[in-house]
C-alpha cells in the first residue's frame, strides 16, 4: 500500500515536467534555508552529508527534500526543525536531532501543519521532544522512520508520532522508542497503523482518544511504561499485534476505555501485567487471541457489556480473568483455558462442564492485594479446591460453557 | 570431615528410603510433565510437590537418621576428631544424599522435558529447602534426647512451616488489611523457609501479577533481581542459623 | 596415666558422678563395677569427652582434657552397643576409622584375623548379628594399639570362643604396659584379667582396690565372691555407725 502511494506521488512529479535539483552542502550557515528560499514548486532539494545547525526550516513549497547518507540537521536544543505547510511535500533520508523543549509549543522534528499528501520516509529522528507531528493533516504517509529519544519523565517529553485532528493517515514500519507515547492519536479517523514497533516509551506504546474507524495491525508494543491505551473511540480494529512485557501497577497490554463496536483479533499478549483491561466497553469482539504468561489475561470491569470472547488461548497466566463485580453481561465461549481440568466424555473436543475463569484467589487478592504473597501456597491451594466444590465468592455468571480441550493453533 | 562425609554419603545412597524417594520423585515428575501439553502447568504441580514433600521428607528422614546414628556418632567422637566436624559431616552427608535424590528425581526429568529459568528456579528452591530442613532436623537432634520426641518435633515443624504459618499470616493480612503492611508481610515471610522458596518461584512465574500491585515496595523489591537475591540470602540464613545453633548446643551436649 | 580429680556430673537432679577422684596407672587392667545407674558409663564417657563434666578435671598423660580432642588418639574405645551405618560393609567401617585416624599407620590387626572379621568384610552392617557387631567394635578398639583401652561391656553378646580371644588380647595388651578400663556385669568374665577394681554406687566411689588386696581381705578367689563379701562388710560397717 505505501509503495502504491509513493508510486502515485512519483507519477505526479514526473508528469509535472520542468523541475530542477538543488544540491545543498554544509559549508555555509543556513544552507538549507537559503536553498529553500531559492527553489520553486516541484524542485528537489538534495542535501549532502554533513552537519547542519538550523532550526525552524519552513517548507512552504511543493518540493522533495532528499538526504544523501543521512545528513544531520541539528536543532541544538532550540526550536523545531522542519515545519511543512504545503501539500505533497516529501521528506526523506535525513537525520533530525535535538529539537528544543518548551512548555508553550510542542517542539517537533517534523511538523505537518494543515497539509495533504505529505510523506515522511526513511528518516532518523534522534532525541527530539516530538518526532513527527501531524496537525490537521490528511492523506499523509509516515513510513520507515526510526524515531528514538531518551525521555526521563512524562512532563518534559513528547510523543514519537503525534497526530491530531487528522484523517486518512498511514503510519507504517516505523520504529519508535524512548518517547512519552510512541504513537499518539487524538481526533484521528480512517487511519491505519501497520507494522510499527513501539518500545520502551515511558507512558504508552500507542495512545489514542476520540479516533474512530482506525485499523492497527501487525504492530509490536513492547516494554512500554503502560502498554497501549485506547479510549473513547468506535470501530477500532486491532489485528495481529504483539503486546509484550508491559509491566507495572498501572500497566496494561491494552487499556480499553469507553470503546464500542471494535474488533481485537489474532493478537498476542505475552508477559503483561494485564493483557486486556476493559472499562465501559460495548460490543467488542475478542477472537483468536493468545494470552501467554500474563499476570491477568483480562480484567473485565462490570461496566462492560455485550462483548464477546471466543476462540482465544489462555496459557500460563497467573489469573485468567478478573472482574470487580458479580454482574457479567459478556459472553465467554469456546476458548482454550489451560487451567481447565474438566473432562470430555462425548469426545467432541469441548469440555462437558463449564469453566469459571475467575479463580477464587484472584477474588481474594482483588480485595486484599497483600494476600498475593501467599499465592500458590498449599493453603491457598486448599482454599481454591474448596471453592471449586462449593462456589461462594466467584461470580458464577462469568463462565465458558464450551471450553476447548485442546489449544487452538493461532500462530 | 570430608572423610566422614564421604562414608555417610556412601551409606545413604544405598539407603532404601532415599532410593525410593528419588524414584517416586522421578516417576511423578515424568508423569506430570508429559501428561500435559503445557509443561509450565507440570512445573506448577512439581512446585506443589516440592513445597509440600521436600520439607516433610527431609526433616523426617534426617531426624530419624540422626537419632539412629547416635551410637555411631559416639564411636566417631571417641576418635581423635573435633565434635563439630563429626556433626557437620553427618549433616553434609545427609544433605548431599537428599539433595542428590531430589535433583535426580525432579531435576533430571525437568531438564530433559522443559529446561528453562523457571525450572532451574524450582530446582534451586527444592535444593535450598533440602538444606534447610536437614539443618532444622539437626537442631532437633541436638536439642532432644529422645528419638520419639524428636520425631514429634520434626513433624510439628514441618506442619508449622507448610501450613500453619501461612494460615496465621493470612489471618494477619486479613485483619490488618487497612494498614500499610506490605513491608511487615514481606519481613514475616522471611521467617518461613517454605514461603521463601515459594516466593522465589512466584518471582519467576507471577512477576507480572506482583507488578500489578500498587505497593511501591512490592514493585521495587520484587520486580528487580533484588527480590530473588534477598530471598536466596534469607534461605541461606535458614541453613546457617540452625547449623550454627546446632554446633553450639552440640558442643555442650552429653551423649 | 589417667588422673581424675573431684569429677562431678548431674543429669537434671540425678547425680551420675559425685566427686570422684581416681588414678589409673599403665600396665593395669581396671574393672569398673557397680549396679545399673551407678555411673560407670558416665565415667567412661567423661574420659572419652562424650559427657561434659560439671566439675572436676580429667588428665590424660598429665594433660588436662578440656576442649582438646587430640588426646583421644591415645584411646581405643569399644562401646556397649555397636551400631553402624546400615549400608556400610565391615571393610568400609574399618577403612573409614583408619582414614579418620590418619596419624596412626601402624595397625594391630591381630584381632581382625583371630575373630574372623576379615573373612566377612564385604558384609553390610545391617545383616550382622549383635555379636558380630561387637566383634567389629572390639577390632576397632585395638586397631591402633592405643595406650589406653576403654571397653564398655565387651563380652556381652560375644560367643564364648570370641570372648576368650578377647580376654587373651586384653591380658596381652596389659602386659605390654597399656591401661585397660573395663565395665562388665559378668564378673566371671573379669576373673584372671583384672588387676584393680573400682566399685561405684549412686555416683559415689565405694572402693578402689587391687584384686590382691581384695583377695587378702576376703580370702576369696573368685571376683564375684570377693565383691559380695566386701559389700557385705561395707554394709555392716555403715550399719555399725
Amino acid at each position: 500500500m505505501p509503495r502504491l502511494i509513493i508510486t502515485i506521488l512519483f507519477i505526479f512529479f514526473a508528469y509535472n515536467g520542468n523541475t530542477k535539483t538543488i544540491v545543498v552542502r554544509a559549508d555555509k550557515a543556513n544552507a538549507i534555508k537559503n536553498a529553500l528560499a531559492y527553489c520553486t514548486d516541484g524542485d528537489t532539494v538534495s542535501i549532502e552529508k554533513g552537519l547542519y545547525k538550523e532550526q525552524d526550516i519552513l517548507v512552504s513549497k511543493r518540493i522533495t527534500i532528499l538526504g544523501k547518507d543521512y545528513p544531520v540537521i541539528d536543532g541544538v536544543k532550540k526550536g523545531q526543525l522542519i515545519v511543512v505547510v504545503r501539500d505533497s511535500v516529501i521528506i526523506s533520508g535525513l537525520q533530525l536531532q535535538n529539537t528544543g523543549r518548551s512548555s508553550m509549543t510542542d517542539m517537533a522534528a517534523i511538523r505537518l501543519q494543515n497539509v495533504k499528501s505529505v510523506s515522511v520516509t526513511n528518516n532518523k529522528l534522534v532525541n527530539n521532544t516530538y518526532g513527527v507531528y501531524l496537525q490537521n493533516s490528511h492523506y499523509c504517509l509516515v513510513y520507515k522512520n526510526t524515531i528514538r529519544a531518551d525521555a526521563k519523565d512524562e512532563l518534559n517529553s513528547g510523543n514519537g508520532i503525534h497526530a491530531w485532528k487528522s484523517t486518512h493517515l498511514l503510519l507504517q514500519s516505523n520504529n519508535i522508542s524512548g518517547h512519552r507515547d510512541g504513537i499518539y492519536f487524538e481526533f484521528v479517523t480512517d487511519s491505519r497503523i501497520i507494522n510499527n514497533t513501539s518500545t520502551e516509551n515511558i507512558r504508552y506504546g500507542l495512545h489514542f482518544m476520540f479516533s474512530h474507524k482506525d485499523v492497527y495491525s501487525r504492530n509490536s508494543f513492547i516494554n512500554n511504561g503502560s502498554g497501549v491505551a485506547v479510549m473513547y473511540s468506535k470501530q477500532v480494529e486491532m489485528y495481529y499485534n504483539t503486546f509484550r512485557h508491559n509491566w507495572g501497577d498501572a500497566s496494561y497490554a491494552i487499556l480499553l476505555k469507553e470503546i464500542a463496536d471494535s474488533k481485537i483479533e489474532h493478537n498476542l499478549f505475552d508477559k503483561n501485567t494485564v493483557g486486556i483491561y476493559m472499562e465501559g466497553t460495548s460490543r467488542i469482539q475478542v477472537l483468536y487471541n493468545e494470552f501467554v504468561e500474563n499476570g491477568w489475561a483480562m480484567r473485565v470491569q462490570s461496566s462492560c457489556d455485550n462483548n464477546v470472547f471466543e476462540k482465544n488461548n489462555f496459557l500460563s497466566n497467573s489469573f485468567d480473568v478478573a472482574t470487580n463485580g458479580t454482574m457479567m453481561l459478556n459472553t465467554f465461549n469456546n476458548n482454550y483455558w489451560d487451567k481447565y481440568d474438566g473432562y470430555d466424555l462425548d469426545k467432541n473436543k469441548v469440555g462437558d462442564v463449564p469453566y469459571y475463569p475467575v479463580s477464587m484467589y484472584s477474588v481474594v487478592t482483588e480485595r486484599v492485594p497483600t494476600a498475593m504473597i501467599l499465592y500458590r501456597s498449599f493453603l491457598t491451594d486448599i482454599m481454591n479446591r474448596v471453592e471449586k466444590v462449593m462456589p461462594s465468592i466467584v461470580p458464577d455468571k462469568l463462565k465458558d460453557d464450551n471450553p476447548l480441550m485442546k489449544s487452538l493453533k493461532l500462530r | 570431615m570430608k572423610t566422614i562425609m564421604k562414608y555417610v554419603v556412601a551409606d545413604l545412597i544405598r539407603n532404601k528410603v532415599i532410593v525410593v524417594y528419588a524414584i517416586i520423585l522421578a516417576v511423578l515428575s515424568f508423569s506430570v510433565l508429559s501428561i500435559d501439553e503445557n509443561p509450565a502447568k507440570g512445573l506448577l504441580s512439581l512446585l506443589n510437590v516440592t513445597l509440600l514433600f521436600v520439607p516433610l521428607i527431609s526433616i523426617l528422614f534426617a531426624t530419624i537418621y540422626y537419632f539412629n546414628s547416635i551410637e555411631f556418632i559416639e564411636l566417631l567422637l571417641a576418635q581423635p576428631v573435633r565434635r563439630n566436624k563429626v556433626l557437620l559431616a553427618e549433616y553434609a552427608g545427609l544433605t548431599i544424599s537428599l539433595s542428590l535424590a531430589y535433583l535426580l528425581g525432579v531435576g533430571l526429568p525437568v531438564m530433559i522435558i522443559s529446561p528453562n529459568l523457571a525450572a532451574i528456579t524450582l530446582l534451586m528452591s527444592g535444593f535450598l529447602l533440602t538444606l534447610i530442613f536437614t539443618a532444622i532436623a539437626l537442631l532437633i537432634f541436638v536439642l532432644f534426647k529422645d528419638k520419639t520426641k524428636g520425631i514429634g518435633a520434626a513433624i510439628a515443624a514441618a506442619m508449622f512451616f507448610t501450613l500453619l504459618f501461612d494460615g496465621l499470616l493470612l489471618i494477619f493480612i486479613y485483619s490488618f488489611n487497612e494498614y500499610p503492611i506490605d513491608k511487615a508481610v514481606l519481613g514475616i515471610t522471611a521467617f518461613n523457609p517454605v514461603d521463601l522458596a515459594r516466593i522465589l518461584m512466584l518471582l519467576q512465574l507471577d512477576v507480572a501479577v506482583l507488578m500489578g500491585y500498587s505497593g511501591a515496595l512490592f514493585k521495587k523489591f520484587l520486580g528487580t533481581g533484588t527480590g530473588s537475591v534477598y530471598v536466596v540470602i534469607c534461605m541461606l540464613f535458614w541453613v546457617l542459623l540452625p547449623l550454627m545453633l546446632s554446633v553450639r548446643v552440640f558442643r555442650k551436649k552429653d551423649l | 596415666m589417667i588422673h581424675i580429680n573431684a569429677l562431678t556430673k548431674s543429669f537434671g537432679s540425678f547425680k551420675a558422678l559425685d566427686n570422684i577422684s581416681l588414678n589409673f596407672a599403665k600396665g593395669r587392667t581396671v574393672s569398673l563395677l557397680g549396679p545399673n545407674g551407678s555411673g560407670k558409663t558416665t565415667l567412661i564417657k567423661s574420659i572419652l569427652g562424650l559427657v561434659i563434666p560439671d566439675k572436676g578435671t580429667i588428665s590424660i598423660n598429665d594433660k588436662q582434657i578440656g576442649n582438646d580432642w587430640q588426646y583421644r588418639s591415645h584411646i581405643g574405645y569399644m562401646p556397649q552397643i555397636g551400631r553402624y551405618p546400615e549400608n556400610m560393609t565391615i571393610g568400609q567401617v574399618i577403612k573409614m576409622i583408619k582414614d579418620i585416624r590418619k596419624d596412626n599407620v601402624q595397625y594391630d590387626e591381630e584381632l581382625i584375623t583371630q575373630l574372623g572379621v576379615d573373612k566377612i568384610s564385604s558384609k553390610t552392617m545391617r545383616s550382622l548379628s549383635g555379636g558380630t557387631r561387637q566383634k567389629v567394635s572390639a577390632c576397632l578398639a585395638f586397631l591402633f594399639s592405643p595406650g589406653i583401652l576403654i571397653l564398655d561391656e565387651p563380652t556381652a553378646g560375644l560367643d564364648p570362643l570370641a570372648s576368650e580371644i578377647l580376654k587373651d588380647k586384653i591380658i596381652q595388651e596389659c602386659n605390654k604396659g597399656k591401661l585397660v578400663l573395663i565395665t562388665s556385669h559378668i564378673l566371671s568374665d573379669l576373673d584372671g584379667i583384672t588387676n584393680d577394681v573400682v566399685y561405684l554406687q549412686d555416683g559415689k566411689l565405694i572402693f578402689y582396690k587391687s584384686v590382691d588386696e581384695l583377695q587378702h581381705m576376703t580370702s576369696e578367689t573368685k571376683l564375684n565372691k570377693m565383691i559380695a563379701s566386701v559389700m557385705r562388710n561395707e554394709h555392716t560397717k555403715t550399719a555399725d555407725i
